[in-house]
């Protein structure tokens, strides 16, 4: 990429951010899971609304639909949600430096802002985590609500290919990494500890086992930062 | 279920985030520190991935979920944006239920 128009690299970010938040859209996959899980529709809103990170709302509803105590679904939830403590560290310097903003800013940390912020230099970084965030948690909430209200109305969400939409979607933030060849063999190698683990560890820990491959990265040479073509 | 965990799930989900933003950022100024944290997106992503596509209360399973999944890695190939790929799994995996 050759030396572009800041103004119209943040103009870019923010039609790339609210492109991403549209895929939000999916919480209606997980309104209507929970809701067939037996949770209350309330209950479903307030894993949306303030919990706000999918992967672990899937993981908390899962387990107890697999009939998991409360204890163990909360402990699949938050062992997921490790990343997001991570994921915030990373943006840490990015984001507002204090006060409301910066508890605001918090709780849109997740997968999908995260990878859109590290798409982008500076200032079109903060317009892409923003403009992906306040989109996401719109349509996400927005769409759990319906999923959960509906789902009774419309059946079983697996019918329309819902528990697909999630996979797809954390694909589709991993694609941009897959084509350099650090990117792809630590994915690679993740895969292969979650799916080992997954035969023998309880919910949540194959994807978190799966998180210390990046721990490549002690190497000097085990670098993502490449400079840009 | 009980509500009470529902909330505190919630609330322990939102924590867990602003815990990252209340540590000292000079813990970013060490390389290999930067490093992990830059490859630590790309090993959940896959695993999450992976694990999304073929968990079942049952252990993993093959099903409509990974014929999505392949449909969602042509759409990137062919440089589709978001929601498309993500409609296009949906659509391939519903597809295949309702022709199974």
């Amino acid at each position: 990429m050759s030396v572009v128009d800041p103004v119209a690299q943040v103009r870019a970010a923010r039609r790339e951010g609210i492109g991403l938040g549209l895929v939000g859209v999916y919480g209606v996959s997980f309104g209507a899971v929970a809701v067939s899980s037996g949770f209350e529709v309330w209950q479903a809103c307030v894993l949306s609304l303030v919990g706000f990170t999918g992967g672990s709302q899937f993981a908390y509803v899962g387990v107890v639909s697999a009939g998991g105590g409360p204890i163990a679904a909360a402990a699949a939830a938050l062992l997921l949600g490790t990343r997001n403590t991570l994921y915030a560290l990373r943006l840490s310097s990015l984001l507002p430096p204090r006060g409301w903003a910066r508890a605001t800013a918090a709780h849109l940390v997740i997968d999908e802002t995260t990878a859109m912020a590290l798409r982008h230099e500076r200032s079109a970084a903060r317009t892409a985590f923003w403009a992906s965030g306040i989109t996401l948690f719109v349509t996400w909430n927005v769409t759990t609500l319906l999923g959960a209200v509906g789902v009774s109305a419309l059946g079983d969400p697996e019918q329309f290919g819902l528990d697909a939409a999630a996979p797809a979607a954390f694909l589709a933030l991993l694609w941009p990494h897959l084509r350099t060849r650090l990117g792809g063999g630590v994915a690679v190698a993740a895969v292969g500890v979650a799916l080992g683990l997954m035969l023998v560890a309880p919910a949540g820990v194959p994807v978190l086992a799966a998180g210390l491959v990046a721990l490549i990265g002690i190497h000097p040479r085990a670098d993502l930062a490449v400079p840009r073509s | 279920m009980s509500a009470v965990w529902v909330v505190v799930t919630s609330v322990a989900l939102y924590l867990q985030k602003a815990a990252g933003l209340a540590v000292p950022s000079h813990w970013l100024d060490r390389p290999w520190i930067r490093r992990v944290l830059g490859l630590l997106p790309v090993a959940l992503l896959a695993a999450l991935t992976a694990v999304q596509t073929l968990d079942s209360p049952d252990g993993p399973v093959v099903d409509a979920r990974l014929a999505g999944l392949a449909a969602a890695a042509v759409a990137l190939a062919l440089r589709a944006p978001f929601l498309f790929v993500v409609v296009v799994a949906a659509v391939v995996a519903a597809g295949l239920r309702a022709l199974t």
